[in-house]
């Protein structure tokens, strides 16, 4: 196949991705876009067979096939609320296949570079392999974080910066190395020792962000996996990987940029990690004053909801721990056919990963247009007659509008309480990721529903 | 513990401490209930009824005096109409007696049952914090009365409250004045409002504008440079003179519009201001109805008679003071429900004991006498300090702002300077090839932001696997090798291949999952 041709084919790739990203932009054109996507990378792949593989087909399918089998399942088998660790798992993939191919790329002598172009070779190479390290391992830890398997405390070493600046200058006093390495085989020990220490960088990255940061470190990381594969492309000189690097790059970092603005961080604060440990000393006793809490039964909130014209339903991550989307989904279902106006609010970092909640009530079939997102949906508040908060926590924090002290100081949050009634669903009066009490509970429209979030749900709904 | 619910012995009183309902919820704690006979049925409480719910009948006051150990009421203790003896008298030591007291205006009554040896906890003295709320009587029966008012005044107005058209001609809406937007006054205009009638509300306290504008009512605003009403605890205090001028003339413009005019305007511990003059009352049009629920107090219009309703200048004037009590059965039922909380509070145990902790900040704000020493007034409430604190940090953070956006803007030039300076270097030793490849991911980069802000948040998940999936066209970096002699390139290359593999078909497959459960 003629290098036109290929050019061609990648081109037509392209735009096709492009437009699956584009599709994203409502439910409707979504699916056609998900088959935009499929078809570019069809198209690439078969280009890229034909045109350049010339030996091993066999041992190419295979792993072709067995990959494919293997992703599939997984793909097929995920529980929604396990998302984030599925996502977070895929990128460390991405991470690892750039790590191997820069290395093989280094392997490869085919086309020898000389002068300026040797050493930008090099440089590339070794960007991405440090991005694809970086991205292996950070996305290992937050895997491990996401799945629980390790706690979502965050790591906060003594002297965590100085490290990470220690990491950073090692790594480029590395590049200076590798890049003006005389042989081959002094140039490959460079790169090892880059690699671990990237390695280590990823670890101790996502070791110190807390649990409540986890949907930034999950955009963010998709990002990295992104500028892994630009990175890759300018080595291979492949226009292809730069495009769709570059697009998954800046996807991610908006996302991550969102997520922050979400929570009113500045990225690099957090980044260099550490949130979630201080329990905002003097607000949380001043607000301890408020005096305690009023509890209610399932059966009083039924009475409530029945009695309601305008419900509106907040979930948090405590929802998709509890599995409780279908008990939503089935009150809502019963209160909408009693003639009551239900609609739901999401909060940006609601879940552990952009846009959990919605996928978590689309699975359990909720109608995607009585899902609004929090600026849709703050203003209407007033007018709200009961809201449900079902397992969130800081996403509702008055604090965060009117104490200057408080931690989450600053970060927008869904106001409730405007409404005429709160009702919280909460396992016990423990704060919530931020560490930060929570005022809301203690207002005078607040009604607390203590117990397992899908318990207590499928309680009120036999009482409805 | 055995709690005993007396008869209400001031006449036209219908309330009653306990309705059965709230008997059983009290014995669930532990209590024993005993009610004296006949005690529910003003309100259609009969004894039956109290009987079933577990509750002990006794005949005589006097019997049920000394046998209670707690003993809760509506009215304060007064001298009994055919006993000839005062309801004082009966408190025995190491009794508890739970009612309203008014301490602040009953001074004597407050020596005399300091005098039995007793305790006496005052429902009217329950601080006005949020914890308090659900025993806040003061509250529940404002509520009722200004439901009440309403009420009466519709009994005493000539016509409709709502606006009709018929086919015998078009009925215009009253119109409704609510002076004092505090409890009563928000029962009303929702009352009011819930009949069809134009209602306007006025205060002095700013703050109550939106919970008035959130019952869709008007709230009337003075021509005048801010001045806040609000006093201690959440209550109005007096207003300067030149305030009460500008309110005046907003009435008296008033006067001549409305048809209903509803005043709950109290300060507490003072007579009622008066703000419906007798001018006002004659410029009204004749049918008109003036609702004075501070006719206790000395009433907001000076030609209310307390407890009666006369007419002067064409205009009903109502002055009752019970209007609580005409609504007996809720009145009953609320009032046992706040007793009720506040029992709970004080049975920590759910053992029947009941314990007087001083130490609570409300069961001090009511306990007026402890074991026979008066302990009125109590040490007044932390609440209000620290919300004004509150709002002079608030002020100071916003004085901070403005400097760091300046900073910000400079930040700005700064790194566009770097940016270019960085570029221009690279630029001057990279090769041209390179070069070519620099211009397509810059562009990208910026398509890549074009296109993904346009993703709707709710999709964002299906974002992140889809561009996953899409990014492991570092697959094609693993193709160009896996065709390569040297074995270990070769099978690098085929795990490469192996796991970007999994990461294609996997994220795609679950972004069409996804994105499949979308559905209107």
């Amino acid at each position: 196949m003629s290098d036109g041709i290929m050019t061609m084919a990648y081109i037509g790739a392209s735009i096709l991705f492009i437009l699956a990203l584009g599709g994203l932009s409502n439910q409707e054109t979504a699916r056609k876009g998900n088959y935009y996507g499929i078809t570019g990378m069809a198209i690439a792949l078969l280009a890229t067979i034909i045109g350049i593989v010339t030996e091993n087909y066999l041992l190419m399918l295979a792993c072709i096939a067995i990959g494919g089998g293997i992703g599939f399942i997984l793909a097929k088998k995920v529980e929604m609320t396990q998302m984030p660790e599925l996502v977070a798992i895929l990128h460390s993939l991405v991470g690892l296949a750039a790590v191997i191919v820069g290395f093989g790329t280094f392997l490869d002598h085919t086309t020898e570079y000389t002068g300026a172009e040797l050493t930008i070779h090099n440089v590339e190479i070794y960007l991405g392999i440090l991005i694809g390290a970086l991205t292996f391992s950070g996305s290992i830890l937050a895997y491990l974080k996401l799945s629980a398997k390790i706690g979502g405390q965050p790591l906060t070493l003594p002297g965590r910066h100085f490290l990470n600046l220690i990491l950073l200058v090692a790594a480029v006093y590395f590049m200076f190395r590798f890049a003006g390495a005389e042989n081959v085989d002094d140039g490959q020990l460079y790169l090892i020792i880059m690699t671990v220490i990237s390695l280590l960088f990823g670890v101790h990255m996502v070791m110190a962000i807390g649990g409540a940061d986890m949907p930034v470190v999950v955009s963010m990381l998709n990002s990295y996996s992104g500028w892994a594969a630009a990175a890759t492309g300018f080595m291979l000189s492949n226009d292809l990987l730069i495009v769709i690097g570059a697009l998954v790059g800046s996807s991610g970092a908006i996302l991550s940029y969102i997520m922050c603005r979400a929570m009113n961080r500045k990225f690099l604060s957090v980044i260099a990690g550490g949130f979630g440990t201080t329990t905002g000393g003097g607000s949380s006793q001043a607000q301890g004053d408020a005096g305690d809490v009023q509890a209610i039964d399932a059966e009083s909130v039924a009475n409530l909801l029945s009695a309601a014209k305008k419900v509106m339903i907040i979930p948090g991550y405590g929802m998709a721990v509890a599995q409780a989307q279908h008990t939503v989904f089935e009150m809502s279902r019963i209160l909408r056919e009693q003639g009551v106006e239900v609609g739901f609010g999401i909060h940006p970092v609601a879940g552990r990963m952009p846009g959990h909640m919605n996928v978590l009530l689309a699975e359990a079939r909720v109608p995607y247009d009585i899902v609004y997102e929090m600026d849709e949906i703050n203003e209407d508040f007033p007018k709200v007659d009961v809201s449900i908060v079902i397992g969130a926590n800081d996403i509702v924090n008055p604090a965060a509008l009117d104490d200057p002290d408080s931690p989450i100081a600053g970060m927008p949050v869904l106001e409730p309480w405007l409404g005429k009634t709160t009702i919280v669903l909460k396992r016990s009066m423990a704060s919530g990721y931020a560490g930060v009490d929570n005022p809301l509970f203690y207002k005078e429209n607040t009604r607390m529903l203590f117990g397992d979030a899908k318990e207590s749900l499928d309680e009120v709904l036999k009482n409805l | 513990m055995r709690i005993g619910i007396p008869k209400e012995i001031r006449e036209g009183e219908k309330r009653v401490a306990t309705t059965p309902e709230v008997a059983e919820l009290i014995r669930k704690l532990g209590y024993e209930v005993a009610i004296e006979s006949k005690a529910g049925l003003a309100a259609n409480y009969s004894d039956e009824v109290y009987k079933e719910a577990g509750v002990e009948i006794i005949e005589s006051t006097k019997e049920l005096w000394e046998k209670s150990d707690i003993i809760f009421k509506v009215r304060p203790p007064e001298t009994h109409p055919e006993l000839a003896i005062d309801e004082t008298e009966l408190l025995h030591k190491n009794q508890v007696l739970i009612s309203f007291i008014q301490p602040g205006i009953n001074p004597e009554l407050l020596k005399a049952l300091a005098a039995q040896g007793g305790s006496v906890l005052s429902m009217d003295s329950v601080p006005r914090i949020s914890r308090a709320q659900k025993m806040d009587a003061l509250s529940s029966m404002a509520n009722i009365a200004g439901y009440r008012a309403v009420v009466e005044a519709a009994q005493h107005f000539g016509r409709f409250f709502t606006g009709q058209i018929t086919a015998a001609g078009k009925v215009p809406p009253a119109k409704v004045l609510v002076i004092g937007a505090g409890v009563a006054g928000l029962a009303a205009i929702g009352a009011a409002k819930s009949m069809g009638a134009i209602v306007r509300a006025f205060d002095t306290r700013p703050e109550v504008k939106e919970q008035v504008e959130s019952m869709d009512a008007e709230f009337l605003l003075l021509d005048f440079d801010e001045e806040d009403g609000s006093g201690e605890g959440g209550y109005a205090k007096v207003m300067s003179e030149d305030f009460i001028k500008k309110e005046m003339e907003l009435f008296a413009r008033q006067a001549m519009e409305v048809d209903i005019v509803i005043t709950t305007a109290l300060i507490p511990g003072k007579p009622a201001p008066e703000l419906w003059t007798e001018a006002m009352v004659e410029s009204m049009k004749d049918g008109s109805v003036v609702v004075d629920l501070a006719a206790e107090m000395g009433g907001n219009c000076k030609l209310t008679e307390k407890d009666k309703v006369v007419v002067k200048h064409g205009v009903t004037l109502i002055g009752y003071t019970d209007l609580a009590s005409r609504l007996a059965a809720q009145a009953s039922q609320l009032y046992a429900t706040n007793l009720r909380h506040l029992l709970t509070d004080m049975t920590p145990e759910k053992d029947g004991q009941l314990q007087i902790d001083m130490e609570d900040e409300v069961i001090r704000g009511c306990a007026v006498i402890k074991d026979g020493e008066i302990t009125w007034p109590p040490p007044a409430p932390r609440l209000h300090a620290a919300a004004l604190v509150k709002e002079t940090k608030n002020e100071n953070i916003k004085t901070t702002e403005k400097p760091v956006e300046e900073k910000s803007g400079i930040k700005q030039i700064i790194m566009f300077g770097i940016g270019a300076v960085l570029l221009l270097a690279l630029g001057s030793v990279a090769p041209p090839d390179f070069m070519s490849h620099f211009t397509v991911f810059v562009l990208s980069c910026f398509i890549g932001y074009m296109v993904i802000w346009n993703v709707s948040p709710s999709l964002h998940t299906p974002l992140m696997s889809v561009t996953n999936a899409i990014s492991s066209i570092i697959i094609i970096g693993a193709l160009l090798q896996i065709s390569s002699p040297d074995d270990l390139s070769k099978y690098l290359a085929a795990f490469a291949i192996l796991i970007t593999s999994i990461n294609i078909v996997g994220g795609f497959a679950v972004t069409q999952r996804m994105l499949e459960m979308f559905r209107k």
